[in-house]
């Protein structure tokens, strides 16, 4: 019985591990759409975050360095995207678009000579041995979640509940919202609209390349091209799956987590099929997509029946004077 | 250092691409007034207030507030200077609460506590009178309310000289008496009012002083107890105004719309027309009054089909089209003049001539098969601009570059050329200006003597009162009255409006 | 001090988005440069290179007709659903589900001795209709319940991808590779090489008719963007939803309709490029066509026929990028071509005033 618990918990574990990167990401991109921008180049950012992460701990020996090299990866990407959807008004969609193929296609030209390397500075693992001594549920089910959780993982715990607190609690959270829904109101008492744009795309920027880098330097951890695997769209669709909340979207980046790690650890379970026939394991590999699809499909009758909206001004550029003014 | 004039604005020219919109404007505030800005829809008056309010810069001229030279680079250095501005269309974030829209202008540290900022806001609703919830989030708020949002928050940001958008357009006539008496109020305790309007008698019952602008310049600058409705209407048109519409009587046939206990909800999913039943004959106007949010959108959309109904039958020439798609309503002659014609009403970046076949394509002569004959279009297009005076280089250009006006009569030639049985016209004339309006209001007029049933919704007791041959009063989704278009019983439909019954059947 | 101003162009030139489309693209180049040179690369060998081997040798327009054929297909298929801003950006697995059918079209369902015309039009049909099967599942979602189509279709392309993997290492898969068997001789699209006995000129030219169907695609599109009642309700649609619902159109029918043909397109690019390149199911065969599509279309500006050139200078961009290394370059300068496009679009729909400011409000601004 302790065994199939300590089984249960070890998957669940791995999934909340699996999930942090996407926890990240979908936080930045959270952030950025509070704001109005629609950011659909989250993969792209995610890849330059992953690599530049890669590189900067590889040639410094310092893998919190290379999560800064990450981020800043990350945030320089989005700052393209801002200029052309805040300051050029270009089209939100095609840009972000363009950010994926930029951010694939600089990786992939620049990302060839890593590929080889197993021996990455990476970030630490927190062993919390204390965690088996706990009475009754130590062993069983505190051990395999936390006893031994990369470092990434309690800052994504951290993370949920600080940008929850940004966004509603505080000045620049309240300026982020209102350029959001309404950006006249904020540009009649004198808040720098595109200014607070900028600034939020680049913290998005920022978070999504934290979410590369802890998968190159943590998760992973290693460099392949392609690394993120889509995860930076399925971030985008979460963002809709949340409604636009934090706690949601950590709770829908830990299922996926939970999704997309599950089928590694179902192959080696000796009476299911997958593990006498790996093929078969392509159809497990197809259900965090699958689900993605699914959740949107949830949160839409959701928001049809409550009117649970986006941000009001999303994807619209502000120009003083065309609208409302 | 007491200057006797708050506001003064000299030598002020303002240009847009292709137009002055104020040129060499003179424009002087005396403390403690109420001063209004008078001016019909795109005489420049919020081109003017906008640069007092530091949003634009203007080209030219110099702006003192108190005896003092002021440079506005954002409207953060003109609240600092006391100035508030009461938009037409409110500034609020309708997904915030009143306090988080009060505080976003102030300087209140990096923490927010709900706590805090509540008991804050409910000090300054108590100290200026006007109560308010401070934890209602604005789209939960009538019209009224949110505009006392509105001016509490320019006076938390500490506003001693108050511009006012067009105040009284949304509100019923009793809340307009009541917001005067507030404005009075604060004239006495020190601060000064600008009023903007178009409404000539409103402003001669508040103002103290009234400038007239009139295509981007000053045509007089006069105290109101020294002029006339008639003296203004001139100054402010530039010729002599008709404030009575000719028509002849009505001659009404047959009911053409019907609706019978119609239910229908809001976006939001919450009842918006509760059993509502009301019939239009044809050959008359029957007016919608009411303050606007009480369902005179989603009347409009049930009717021509884009909103379900929840219960109730409508019926259009004996016809039942509720929950059809919208063609069961155009099929059925219903011309639809929206409130929103940039974003219902056309599609802004194609072309005229695309915008106008919009309800004629899938018939002949302009269809023919799977094809569309283009030259077809393009004729019955050039036709149409002409025979309704659209002004316009070519059919080619988009149609977002046409004013207001001229996107409206595209609209009518669009709507009216099929000669429809009924057309439902919402807020038709909102922001034209007088030439357009009376266009508009010629077509209503003679559509209707050629046998049309028209519905219009306005929230302009004038032009219902001018237009129609009878009207209806709205609140909360149903009909609670109905009275002739009388003026002297204007009092009553306020009343209505707000919520009070109707004493004695009309 | 000088200020910049925009001001919307009440018109615009015919020519003004050819110029600055093709300033654009300069630009990118350059900035492509810029990037090689600071990873260590000569960017004017790596151009030159690619230049040479994708427009400039003997085989060069038989070899880029053959990488721009599965681009014109499936960028007219995304230009569809563009015109309507449906943004269907999984025609990649649109277009593999489509190669996917016609191989069992070719494999298990017709024999082997099918006349050759029967066979390849089967594959066709099976081909479009896997496309848009696919295709019409985002779009159903749309217009049923307002799913967002760019991560459905995307997402469903990850889907496509791992289904294909299943057949070609599973059930399909020959001699434990990843790849099916050929098709028979009858499943092959023909190509030029094919008539090398009675012109030697095409001596191993594999441009093949799938570059044919492409064009044919384009000149009917055309005509029905332009003409057919269909191209207007689509052009008033994407304008403006609102006020196409408004004019009583059908807006779920339009996005389901468009999504079929959309992805049916899509698809016809994966059954031609099986049929006319790999003659076989392998894993990976397509290098992301479906998403070099999507710049296609865009830098076309949406217009069928300007899409043939372009798909055409794309085909070349990939041809020439597979002689260089790393390999990631066309995929680099792609994306920097649609960001430099995208940014240029602002030229046309505003012009630029320099301003400098009267003295008296010169005083203060930030």
């Amino acid at each position: 019985m302790d065994e199939t618990l300590i089984f249960i918990f070890t998957i669940i574990g791995a999934g909340l591990r699996t999930g942090t990167p996407l926890l990240f990401a979908t936080s930045g991109a959270l952030i950025n759409e509070r704001a109005g921008v629609l950011n659909l180049g989250v993969e792209g950012m995610m890849l330059v975050g992953a690599l530049g992460g890669f590189a900067i701990s590889y040639a410094t020996g310092n893998p919190w360095l290379g999560v800064a090299g990450g981020m800043l990866a990350g945030g320089i990407l989005s700052i393209l995207h801002g200029f052309v959807s805040i300051s050029l008004r270009g089209d939100q969609v095609v840009s972000g678009l363009a950010l994926v193929f930029m951010g694939r296609g600089i990786t992939s030209v620049f990302g060839s000579r890593y590929v080889e390397i197993r021996d990455v500075p990476r970030l630490p693992t927190i062993e919390l041995p204390f965690m088996k001594s706990i009475p009754v549920i130590g062993e069983s089910i505190l051990d395999p979640l936390f006893g031994s959780q990369n470092i990434v993982f309690y800052i994504g715990l951290l993370t949920v509940p600080a940008v929850w607190f940004l966004i509603n609690r505080t000045r620049p959270g309240l300026y982020m919202r209102a350029v959001g829904d309404y950006p006249a109101a904020a540009d009649s008492v004198g808040i720098n609209v595109l200014g607070q744009r900028y600034l939020w795309v680049f913290v998005g920027g920022l978070f999504a390349g934290l979410a590369g880098a802890s998968l190159s330097l943590a998760i992973t951890p290693l460099w392949i091209e392609d690394l993120t695997a889509g995860q930076g769209w399925i971030a985008v669709g979460l963002v809709i799956f949340a409604s636009w909340n934090p706690w949601r979207a950590a709770l829908g980046a830990y299922i996926f987590g939970a999704l997309r790690r599950m089928p590694l650890d179902l192959q080696a379970v000796a009476w299911l099929p997958f593990a006498s026939n790996p093929i078969l394991g392509v159809w497990l590999d197809m259900i965090p997509y699958l689900f993605t699809i699914l959740a949107l499909v949830i949160s839409s009758r959701e928001a049809t029946r409550q009117r649970l909206g986006a941000p009001l001004a999303l994807g619209q550029p502000y120009v003083r004077g065309e609208r409302g003014l | 250092m007491t200057a006797e004039y708050a506001v003064q604005m000299r030598g002020i020219t303002k240009r847009f691409p292709g137009v002055v919109a104020n040129d060499n404007v003179s424009f002087e505030v005396k403390r403690g007034e109420i001063h209004a800005l008078l001016g019909e829809n795109g005489a420049g008056k919020s081109t003017l207030m906008n640069m007092l309010g530091g949003l634009y810069r203007p080209d030219q001229g110099e702006i003192t507030i108190n005896g003092e030279a002021v440079y506005f680079s954002s409207p953060r250095d003109a609240i600092k200077k006391g100035i508030g501005m009461v938009h037409q269309h409110f500034m609020l974030v309708p997904t915030q609460t009143v306090a988080e829209n009060m505080v976003i202008g102030a300087s209140t540290g990096f923490w927010l506590s709900p706590k805090k900022l509540y008991a804050d806001i409910a000090a300054v609703s108590e100290r200026y009178n006007l109560p308010i919830a401070p934890d209602a989030k604005i789209w939960q708020l009538s019209v009224g309310e949110q505009q006392r949002v509105e001016i509490l928050k320019t006076l938390y940001l500490g506003a001693k000289i108050l511009i006012m958008d067009e105040p009284t357009a949304v509100l019923t006539p009793q809340e307009v008496e009541k917001m005067f008496v507030t404005l009075r109020e604060m004239t006495k305790n020190g601060h000064t009012i600008i009023f903007i309007s178009h409404k000539l008698d409103e402003v001669l019952s508040i103002a103290d002083r009234i400038t007239v602008l009139q295509k981007g310049k000053v045509s007089a600058n006069v105290a109101a107890k020294d002029v006339n409705k008639a003296e203004l209407a001139k100054l402010m048109v530039g010729r002599e105004v008709l404030f009575r519409i000719d028509k002849e009587a009505a001659k009404p046939k047959d009911d053409v719309l019907v609706l019978k206990n119609v239910s229908a909800n809001n976006d939001r999913g919450l009842p918006a027309l509760r059993s509502l039943s009301l019939n239009v004959r044809a050959g008359e106007i029957v007016g919608i009054a009411g303050v606007s949010g009480n369902g005179q959108h989603e009347l409009a959309e049930t009717l021509t089909g884009l909103r379900h109904v929840t219960d109730g039958v409508i019926e259009i020439n004996n016809t039942g089209i509720q929950n059809q798609p919208p063609l069961a309503a155009i099929d059925q002659k219903v011309a639809h003049i929206p409130a929103d014609r940039n974003g219902m009403g056309s599609a802004p970046t194609l072309s005229l001539s695309d915008n106008l076949i919009m309800k004629s394509y899938r018939a002949a002569p302009v269809r023919k098969g799977w094809r569309l004959l283009n030259a077809v279009a393009r004729n019955t297009s050039e036709d149409l601009i002409k025979q309704y005076n659209v002004a316009t280089p070519s059919i080619d250009v988009e149609a977002r570059l046409l004013s207001g006006g001229n996107l409206q009569k595209l609209i009518l030639a669009r709507e009216i050329s099929a000669e429809p049985t009924s057309i439902v016209a919402v807020t038709p004339t909102r922001g034209l200006d007088v030439g357009a309006t009376e266009a508009v209001h010629q077509r209503l007029i003679s559509e209707r003597d050629r046998g049309a049933a028209v519905l219009l919704i306005s929230e302009d007791l004038d032009e219902l009162l001018s237009l129609s041959d009878r009207i209806l009063v709205m609140y909360e989704g149903q009909i609670v009255g109905e009275l002739p278009p009388d003026e002297d019983r204007i009092d009553e439909i306020g009343l209505l409006m707000a919520g009070g019954v109707q004493e004695a059947q009309a | 001090m000088i200020r910049f101003r925009l001001e919307r162009r009440e018109t615009t030139s015919r020519w003004l988005p050819i110029f600055t489309t093709i300033g654009a693209v300069l630009v990118a180049l350059l900035m492509g440069a810029i990037l090689l040179a600071y990873g260590g690369l000569n960017p004017m060998v790596a151009y030159g290179q690619m230049f040479k081997v994708g427009f400039a040798e003997s085989y060069s327009v038989s070899d880029t007709l053959v990488k721009s054929t599965p681009l014109l297909l499936a960028g007219l298929g995304v230009s569809i659903a563009f015109r309507m801003r449906l943004w269907n950006i999984g025609a990649e697995g649109q277009l593999l589900m489509g190669a996917w059918a016609a191989t069992g079209v070719a494999l298990f369902i017709l024999p082997e001795t099918t006349p050759r015309f029967i066979m390849l039009a089967a594959m066709s049909i099976a081909g479009f209709a896997a496309g848009a099967f696919w295709g019409v599942i985002p779009g159903w979602l749309k217009a049923k319940m307002g799913v967002n189509e760019i991560i459905s279709s995307l997402m469903l392309t990850y889907v496509a991808t791992f289904f294909i993997n299943y057949f070609v290492f599973g059930p399909w898969a020959v001699g434990g590779f990843p790849l099916t068997k050929k098709f028979p001789r009858n499943a092959w699209f023909p190509r030029l090489l094919d008539w090398a006995d009675a012109i030697p000129f095409f001596r191993g030219m594999t441009a093949h008719i799938g570059f044919f169907y492409g064009v044919v695609a384009a000149i009917l599109l055309y005509i029905l963007f332009k003409h057919s009642k269909w191209g207007y309700e689509l052009k008033v649609i994407g304008d403006n939803p609102e006020a196409a619902r408004y004019a009583g159109m059908n807006i779920s029918r339009t996005v389901i309709l468009t999504m079929v043909i959309s992805g049916g397109l899509a698809g016809l690019a994966g059954m031609s490029e099986v049929a006319g390149v790999v003659h076989r199911l392998q894993e990976n065969f397509s290098p992301g066509y479906g998403f070099t599509a999507i710049i296609v279309a865009w830098l076309a500006r949406l217009n069928p026929l300007a899409m043939i050139i372009v798909a055409y200078l794309f085909g070349g961009l990939l041809v020439g990028g597979d002689a260089i290394q790393p390999a990631g370059i066309p995929l680099m300068i792609q994306g920097m071509i649609m960001f430099c496009v995208i940014s240029a679009e602002l030229f046309t729909k505003y012009r630029i005033r320099i301003k400098r400011n009267a003295p008296l409000t010169e005083v203060s601004h930030g």
